[in-house]
This record gives C-alpha cells, structure tokens and sequence, in this order.
C-alpha cells in the first residue's frame, strides 16, 4: 500500500512540469550532488598513481641532468640506488635534520612564512624563497660525493620553469641543466629541452679563479671567456634572459653559493 | 529528424563538420595542434566529453528546468572534463604535462555546448550519443589536418617521430617557425573551409548584403 503511493508520488514528480520552483531547486541540488560525488571519487580514487607519477617525472629528470637515465630502467630501483636526497639549509649551505627529507616540499615551504623569505631583489620573479631546499648528492662507489643535484626555478616568458642542476664534486664546474616543467613557446623558447642546447651546459664553469660569479646565457661570450658562457636561444631573447637571471640567481649568494663554497672546500 | 544513425556519425565529418561549416571550437583548435600527438588526445578527449555529455542530457531532457538548462548542461560537461583530466593525469602523464590547460578548457568548446543545446535537448539518448561522437570527429578530423601540417612542416616531424632532418638537429630542414605559434593554425584553417566549400559549394552561405551599382545623379 505504502510502496503504491511513493511510486505514484514518484510518477507525479517526473510528470510534473520541470519548470516549477519546487523542481528547479531539485534538480540543480540533486545533479550538483551527483556530480560533485562522482568528481571527488574520481580525484580520491587516482590521486595515488598520479602523485607515483609526478614523484616518478621528477626522479626521471634529476637522473637525466646527472647523465645516467636510460630509456626502460626501473626509475624507482635506479633512483634510490644512486641518490642520497637532503635538505639543505640555503643560509649557511650545510644540511639540516629538522625536516623528515621523505615528507618535506620545496613549494610548499615557499609558501609558509615561517619556512620561506621574502624577496626584495627578486631577478627570478619568484616571490618568495624557501630557506630550505631539497637537493641530491649523486656518490660515487667509495662513498664520496661525485655531483650534487640542485633544483631551481625562475620565472621566463609566460610560465615559471623549474628544473635541475648538476654540478661537480669541485663546486664549480656544471655538469647539466634540465626543466622538468615550464610553459615556453614551442618551437622558441621550449627550445630549453633541445638535447643539442642542453649539452652546451656540460663543462661550463660558475665562478672565475677570483670567486666571482661569471656564468651567462647570452648572445655574445662574456669578456671572462667562453668557459662561462652558454649561447642564448634565437627567437626566445626573454627566455634566454629568463634562464640567465633564475641560473644566476640560485648559484649567488642568496642561493646555492655558501653550499657550493663547503662542497669546494670538501666539507659538507 | 529522418537522420539514420549512419547519416548522423559521418554528416560531421565533411558536409555539417563543425570546424569548417559552423566555424565553432575554433580556439582549442589553435592551441592543441602543433603537434599531432597532442591533437590525437584532445580528438579523444572532446569526442568521449561530447558523446558522453550529449547522452547524459538526452537521458534528463524532460527533467530539466528551462530556466537553469546551460548552467545543468555545463555541470554535466565538466564533471566529465575534470574526469578525463584526471584520468589523463593518471595514465597519460606526459601529454597531459603538454596539454596543460587546454583540457579543462573542453568545457567552453562551443561544439560540446552547442550539441548538447541543439541536438541532445531533443533527441533521444543513444542518437545524442552518436551524434556526439560524430561531431567530436569531425572537430578531430580538422585537427589532425591542421596538425598534420604545422608538425611535419613547423617541427619536420609527424608523431614525433622525425621525417624532415631541421638544421637544428644538423640536416637541412630550415623549420617554418610561424607554423608553430597558434595564428597560424588560422591560415591552414581558413584554407581548409576554402577547400571545403570548393569542393562542396552548397556549403557557402548566402550573402546577407550585397554591393550594388547606384545611379550617380
């Protein structure tokens, strides 16, 4: 008895005119909690194999700056079995404990007042700087540190890049620079993933015998030589700027300069 | 309505596409074609958000309020968006790195919209159903032309994979560099409704003034 009239009052709602205030209201709770569901499962549910994903993206691109990538090899085992990843305090270039280095995130410390500075002289267009970063140091069989991997990001023409650099166990020396995200032209300023610019990197040197900071993107070699100098992108002038200032930024003084200074003089 | 099913899947295509005909969805069209591996995805993409949200609103058309019709069609394409968004994040990582933005932005593609408006308002369910996939081919057969000719003659390679050796990599290609910024995609589309309506004239609208001789006095 009881189920006839709810079907009846079931029928009389899907017969009635969809226009009516009653069924308005209705159908936009109902559809937007339908819909709202089915999103947040679907994010909740994948969210797992895309953060695998991300954390896999980010492990490919430091094992490519560090020259060791090889297309099929388990990312994971590769990764873990060469990488010792610490966070670094940028102030004084020594590492710090405080932080478990499994949980800790370099953006979301830029984020946090308590973690990060404010920046007045801001070439990377950054904002604001984490005062602790992440880096990896790449040991040799011995145990000693053969590179270090240091991340950076800076901001180019539409889009912040951010990526990696490798420099050698003596502080000085690069031995790649790799993006792993930014939003460039195509065809110009994307130009920043050619194989054939990126190897123009290895080899080049940061600071001159005297300790001052020498290394450039530009068009023409700097007077200190062309061991500092990278050639600039043709049609991404902004970008190539772009790359110049965030590179420049993070191996000075308020970047990895007082670290690369300890790993110089062996004593990190 | 005296379509037959086959009729509304491959009108689309050619003699109602809605790229060259109905000049919609334009934008994205720009953006996701200079590469033909990126315009591969975002035809999947568009045609499974078109056919899925045109049968979705098939199945409510008799329950939805007029006043609120747009706003109940947008929930219902972007709820499916976001979920193609977030499958691609999941298992097709690097296209989605290169897709960025231009999948959340199926949801104002004039073409879902207009499909979902013009045709799954009044029609039944499974006809929506294929006449979404009819269109989200259609707006994908014009993508992969356009993208054809801005990858292999902007970047000399198809697929990624390299056919014209560019003077970049050490060969003898000098890569049309303007193919690959988005106004260009304008020039190969404009051509392609010039074909299009050469080839078939009845697609040429009427012209709605026309110039004529006055008599000087």
């Amino acid at each position: 008895m009881s189920e006839q009239t709810n079907k009846g009052a079931i029928r009389r709602f899907l017969e009635a005119s969809p226009d009516s205030t009653g069924k308005t209201l209705f159908v936009a709770v109902a559809l937007c909690l339908c819909a709202s569901m089915i999103v947040s499962a679907a994010a909740v549910a994948l969210r797992p194999t895309q953060e695998a994903n991300k954390l896999k993206d980010k492990q490919i691109n430091i094992l490519q700056v560090a020259g060791l990538y090889e297309p099929g090899m388990d990312i994971t085992e590769a990764f873990g079995a060469s990488f010792e990843p610490r966070v670094l305090e940028l102030a004084t270039g020594r590492f710090t404990d405080q932080f478990d280095v499994a949980e800790f995130d370099d953006r979301a410390a830029a984020d946090d007042p308590a973690t990060s500075i404010k920046l007045d002289e801001d070439p990377a267009s950054i904002g604001r700087q984490s005062k602790y970063m992440t880096v990896y140091l790449l040991k040799d069989a011995a145990g000693a540190v053969d590179k270090v991997i240091l991340p950076l990001h800076g901001y180019g023409l539409w889009s912040t890049l951010y990526g990696f650099i490798a420099v050698e166990e003596n502080g000085n020396d690069i031995f790649g620079l790799q993006f792993y995200s930014h939003a460039e032209t195509p065809g110009l300023g994307a130009e920043v993933d050619n194989p054939r610019w990126k190897a123009q990197w290895q080899g080049k040197r940061l600071t001159d015998d005297s300790g001052e900071l020498q290394i450039t993107v530009a068009k023409t070699a700097p007077a200190a030589g062309k061991e500092f100098h990278v050639d600039a992108l043709s049609g991404a002038t902004l970008t190539s700027a772009g790359v110049d200032n965030l590179v420049r930024f993070w191996m000075g003084e308020t970047g990895y300069a007082p670290f690369l200074a300890n790993l110089k003089a062996g004593d990190i | 309505m005296a379509q037959t099913r086959r009729e509304m899947l491959l009108d689309p295509l050619v003699d109602n596409n809605p790229i060259t005909l109905q000049v919609l969805g334009i934008c994205s069209a720009l953006a996701v074609t200079s590469s033909l591996k990126v315009a591969l995805v975002m035809t999947i993409a568009v045609t499974l958000v078109t056919a899925f949200s045109s049968m979705f609103i098939s199945v409510l058309r008799n329950q939805i309020p007029s006043s609120i019709r747009i706003i109940v069609q947008m929930v219902i394409i972007a709820s499916l968006v976001i979920l193609v968004d977030q499958v691609l994040k999941a298992y097709a990582f690097e296209i989605s790195k290169t897709l960025s933005v231009f999948v959340g932005l199926i949801i104002t593609n004039c073409i879902v919209m207009g499909r979902a408006e013009a045709f799954a308002m009044k029609n039944p369910p499974v006809a929506s159903f294929i006449d979404g996939i009819g269109n989200g081919l259609g707006y994908g057969l014009i993508l992969m032309l356009v993208g054809f000719v801005r990858e292999l003659f902007g970047a000399g390679s198809l697929f990624g994979v390299t056919i014209l050796e560019t003077v970049n990599n050490g060969g003898w290609y000098v890569p049309n560099g303007m193919l690959l910024l988005p106004p260009s995609a304008f020039f190969i589309i404009g051509l392609l409704i010039w074909a299009f309506r050469s080839w078939k004239p009845e697609q040429v609208e009427a012209r709605e003034h026309k110039i004529q001789v006055v008599e000087a006095h």
